[in-house]
This record gives structure tokens, C-alpha cells and sequence, in this order.
């Protein structure tokens, strides 16, 4: 909704309120900035060592085993940091797993935590209903629609999509939250030899520890794709304004584009 | 406003010390029950022991995935190994009749066993996948006895907390806590889908892990000491693999 005229009247009133007084509003709650901030700097920990660790075998396979023996689904074009792997340039790159491997489980347990932490207090203090699920008037094929055009059209956020998320963020978050993170912890757990002993249904379900990779590529490729629209769209909202209401909580209004 | 400060200030104080009391209590609890792991200093101490407690906690009686026949992978990979020692390649040319085992430490009977020895011991096989830290994995039938045949054998003293096993080459070792060390899965393997397990896997005898990743199952074991106390070997650390940067516990 990025329509002035078709913002909910609360909130534009809200806005304007807001916007007529003399104190700054708080446009996102400490939970939601600390959380924020903490799963950023996990973001890029796991990002970093991940790569570092798919750099030792750039190959990807479906079912159970595959290995430089057998035919790869597809192959990264980008050089090893191991011999036995056929790249096709030159040279073998230093070994990094080692920090890497520390890092991106040390980062996982801090991201974990901290998304439960998120969970059970936006539950309880009515975020994740009040900011995240679609309005009830918007929760329509066709709204969304509207939502996606608006933004394929690259129309300027209105006053109020500043104080409060628009239909198609509000989805987009939902299946980050719900689905991208969770689908990278499940297929991350199984790769554990250890969890997958406790809990072999983790890999079976998923059809076998090749495919738990290979869709554990998929999804962080998705998380990292979001990350860029994400950034972008804070830059085309008004980064300063926007990066400033994410840390200290409140921002001058009105908000760029309005 | 004064009341406000203050009573934010106790708050924030009784938190505090209810979390510095927590993680004392947990410190405590842990050591007690042998949840931490010998590398758990430095940066990456706090992810080590959340890893390593988990496992313990979790998988207590947990067995490894086996597979069927039908499973087994055509062609188990070798993985990249430096050339063989010298003292290595004397053995293999005897056919390793002289490859040597031996058993120090905390146990009653110490001293050298040899591979016709464990491989008079009764046999055990496995199919088991083999999955490296790298990514890629495979399964293959693995033929060996049960490590816990050995220790019964060797005679292993009750207060034993870690069993330590050498590769025959530089710089290889590595360690188990008992639970692991007694495992039904953990075996030491000469044989691999119905032959001599080769040498490029680890023959003629490999220790093999497999709740842990492939690292864990160190080839060409030639020494098991069993001990209470992992601080007189190398650094410390438990194992080789922290000494070049890799972590001690390998089950993730």
C-alpha cells in the first residue's frame, strides 16, 4: 500500500498525530532493534563462514552421498580450497573451515537464541499479530497484488507506510521468519551426524544428507537475495531515516517520500 | 523520577546476579556431568560447549543411521592424505603382519597387541556413512571390532574418562570421552565392503566414529592410551585438530 489514499485511516491519523508533536514517536520497540541488530551480525557471521566452508567442495548433489566420484547436480565456477577437487583453475585456495566451522556454529547457537527470544516476546506483547500478520482487510489474493505492483512500479512509500509495514513486507518477513530460517536450521541440523542419529527423520523427510545441503544453499541463497532487496528498500524508503528509527527507535517526521 | 532510577537500578541488580548465579550453577552442573569439552577456551569456547553439551544431552543412547546394502556407495572416496612415513611403508611391505597396537594408560593389561590379534577378536560390521566436514559423504560396509571388545580386553580402570588413539603418522590423534569410546558403533575397521580396508582409507586399521564427521576417524591407528586427563597430550586440546584450528568435538 504504498497509496496514501489507501492507507487505514487509524494509521494516517496515528501518523499525523505523531507527526504534530513535539516528542519524537518510537516507531520500533527495543525487542525489535536489539533482535535486529544481533541477527544482522549473525547474518553476516553465518554468511561468511558458509562460504568460506562450501569453497572445500563447490559441488552439490541430490539423495544421500555424493562425492568428486560421482556426477554433481551442478557445480559452483569457482576455485577449491582442496586438491581433490576438479575446478579447473590452477590453484588451490588456502584452507579457512577450521575458524569458519567454529564461527558459523558459534553464530547459529547466537542466532537461535535470539530468534526464540524474539518469538516468545513478540507473541506475547502482540508484535507478531499487530505488525506482522496482514491486516484483516488486506489478507486477499488481490491486496497483495496491489502491494507488488505498487512496489514493481517503484512508488514512493506514503507518510504512513513509514509508522507501520506494508502488506507485501509483512509477508515477505512472515516467510523469512516462519519458513527461510527454520528451513536453514532443520536442513543445517541434518548434516550433524550426531542429531541426525537422535533424529533421523530430520534427513529422511528431506530425501538424504546431499539433498539437506543442497537446499541448504537454496535457502541462504533465498536469505541472501531478500538481504539486498531488503537494504535496497530501506535505501529507496530514506536509509538515514530509516537506519536511524532501527537503532535509537524513533525518527523525525515526516518521514523522506512523504 | 528518583524512585524510577532506583527501582530500575535494583531490578537491573537482581538480574543480574540471578544470570551470574545461573551461568555458575550451569558451570558447575557441566563439569559435573562432563559437558565441556577440552577445547572450550577462548573465542570459540561458549559455541564449542553449547555444540558438545547438546550432543551429550541429546544422544546419549542414540546409534548412527545404518543403511542397506543396496546403499552402499560404488566407490568410497580416498580422501587427499600426505605420502606415507617411512615407518609406514616398511610395514605395508610385510603385508602389515607386523602392525603393532598398543594399549597404555588406564587399563589393567597395557602393552602391544597385534592386528592378527584384534582381528582374532569377534568381528562386527557396519553400514555406515562416512560424511566429511568438507560436504560430501559416502556409505560403505565397514568390518571391525567393537572398541569396547579392545578396552573390556585391555581391561580399562573405572575412573577412565577419555580414550586417546595415534595414527602411525605425525601429528595424528585424536580423543573420545567413554561414552563415545564404548559406543556399539565405534569399532576399530580393517575391512571395508568385504575386503582389506584399503590404505587410502585408513588401512590396515582405521578408528571409525560415526556420530562424528570424518575427521574423527583417524586412519593407520597404531596407539591407545586411555586416560583421565587430556591435559598431558599436545596442547591439551583433546586432539590434533584443534592445534590446527579445527574443533575437537566433530558431531556437527
Amino acid at each position: 500500500m504504498a497509496d496514501k489514499r489507501s492507507a487505514p485511516a487509524d494509521i494516517r491519523q496515528w501518523a499525523e498525530a505523531q507527526a504534530a508533536s513535539d516528542v519524537l514517536p518510537v516507531r520500533h520497540s527495543a525487542l525489535v532493534r536489539i533482535t535486529h541488530w544481533i541477527v544482522v551480525l549473525s547474518f553476516l557471521g553465518l554468511l561468511v563462514s558458509g562460504v568460506e566452508i562450501l569453497i572445500s567442495h563447490p559441488r552439490f548433489y541430490w539423495g544421500e552421498n555424493g562425492n568428486v566420484l560421482t556426477p554433481a547436480l551442478f557445480q559452483l565456477p569457482i576455485p577449491s580450497s582442496r586438491v581433490l577437487v576438479q575446478t579447473g583453475y590452477g590453484y588451490v585456495l588456502p584452507d579457512q573451515n577450521g575458524w569458519s566451522r567454529y564461527l558459523h556454529f558459534q553464530t547459529a547457537w547466537l542466532l537461535v537464541l535470539t530468534g526464540f527470544v524474539y518469538l516468545i516476546a513478540g507473541f506475547v506483547s502482540g508484535h507478531l499479530r499487530q505488525h506482522l500478520l496482514p491486516r484483516g482487510s488486506d489478507a486477499s489474493w488481490l491486496a497483495l497484488w496491489r502491494s507488488m505492483a505498487a512496489h514493481l512500479r517503484f512508488e514512493r512509500p506514503s507518510a504512513a507506510d513509514a509508522w507501520s509495514y506494508n502488506l507485501l513486507q509483512r509477508v515477505t518477513y512472515l516467510i523469512v521468519i516462519f519458513a527461510l530460517f527454520p528451513l536453514m536450521l532443520w536442513t543445517g541440523l541434518a548434516m550433524s551426524p550426531a542429531f541426525t542419529a537422535a533424529f533421523p527423520a530430520s534427513v529422511e523427510w528431506l530425501g538424504g544428507r546431499q539433498t539437506a545441503r543442497t537446499l541448504h544453499f537454496f535457502a541462504a541463497v533465498s536469505l541472501v537475495l531478500f538481504f539486498i532487496v531488503h537494504v535496497g528498500m530501506v535505501w529507496f524508503a530514506g536509509f538515514r531515516s530509516r537506519t536511524r528509527a532501527m537503532i535509537t527507535g524513533r525518527t523525525h517526521t515526516p518521514l523522506e517520500g512523504a | 523520577m528518583t524512585d524510577l532510577t532506583r527501582r530500575r537500578l535494583i531490578t537491573a541488580g537482581v538480574a543480574g546476579a540471578t544470570a551470574l548465579a545461573g551461568l555458575g550453577a550451569g558451570a558447575f552442573l557441566a563439569r559435573k556431568y562432563g559437558l565441556i569439552p577440552p577445547d572450550h577456551g577462548g573465542l570459540w569456547g561458549a559455541g564449542e560447549t553449547l555444540n558438545y553439551a547438546s550432543y551429550k544431552l541429546i544422544t546419549r543412547h542414540s546409534l548412527a543411521r545404518e543403511f542397506t546394502r543396496s546403499e552402499i556407495s560404488a566407490r568410497p572416496v580416498a580422501n587427499e592424505i600426505a605420502p606415507p612415513s617411512e615407518a609406514y611403508l616398511k610395514l605395508q611391505a610385510g603385508g602389515f603382519a607386523d602392525w603393532p597396537l598398543t594399549i597404555d594408560g588406564l587399563v589393567d593389561r597395557p602393552g602391544a597387541y597385534s592386528l592378527a590379534q584384534i582381528k582374532s577378536y569377534p568381528s562386527r560390521t557396519q553400514i555406515t556413512q562416512l560424511a566429511c566436514e568438507e560436504g560430501w559423504s559416502y556409505v560403505a560396509e565397514w568390518t571391525g571390532v567393537p572398541l569396547s571388545y579392545v578396552l573390556d580386553a585391555a581391561g580399562v580402570q573405572p575412573h577412565a574418562k577419555y580414550v586417546v588413539y595415534f595414527s602411525i603418522e605425525r601429528d595424528w590423534w585424536d580423543s573420545i570421552d567413554m561414552g563415545d569410546a564404548l559406543h556399539p558403533q565405534t569399532f576399530l575397521t580393517y575391512g571395508m565392503n568385504g575386503a582389506d580396508l584399503p590404505v587410502g582409507n585408513g588401512g590396515p586399521l582405521r578408528m571409525r566414529v560415526p556420530r562424528q564427521l570424518g575427521y574423527k576417524s583417524v586412519k593407520f591407528v597404531t596407539r591407545l592410551a586411555v586416560t583421565d586427563n587430556l591435559k598431558s597430550f599436545g596442547k591439551g586440546l583433546g586432539s590434533a585438530s584443534p592445534e590446527g584450528g579445527y574443533a575437537w568435538y566433530a558431531g556437527i
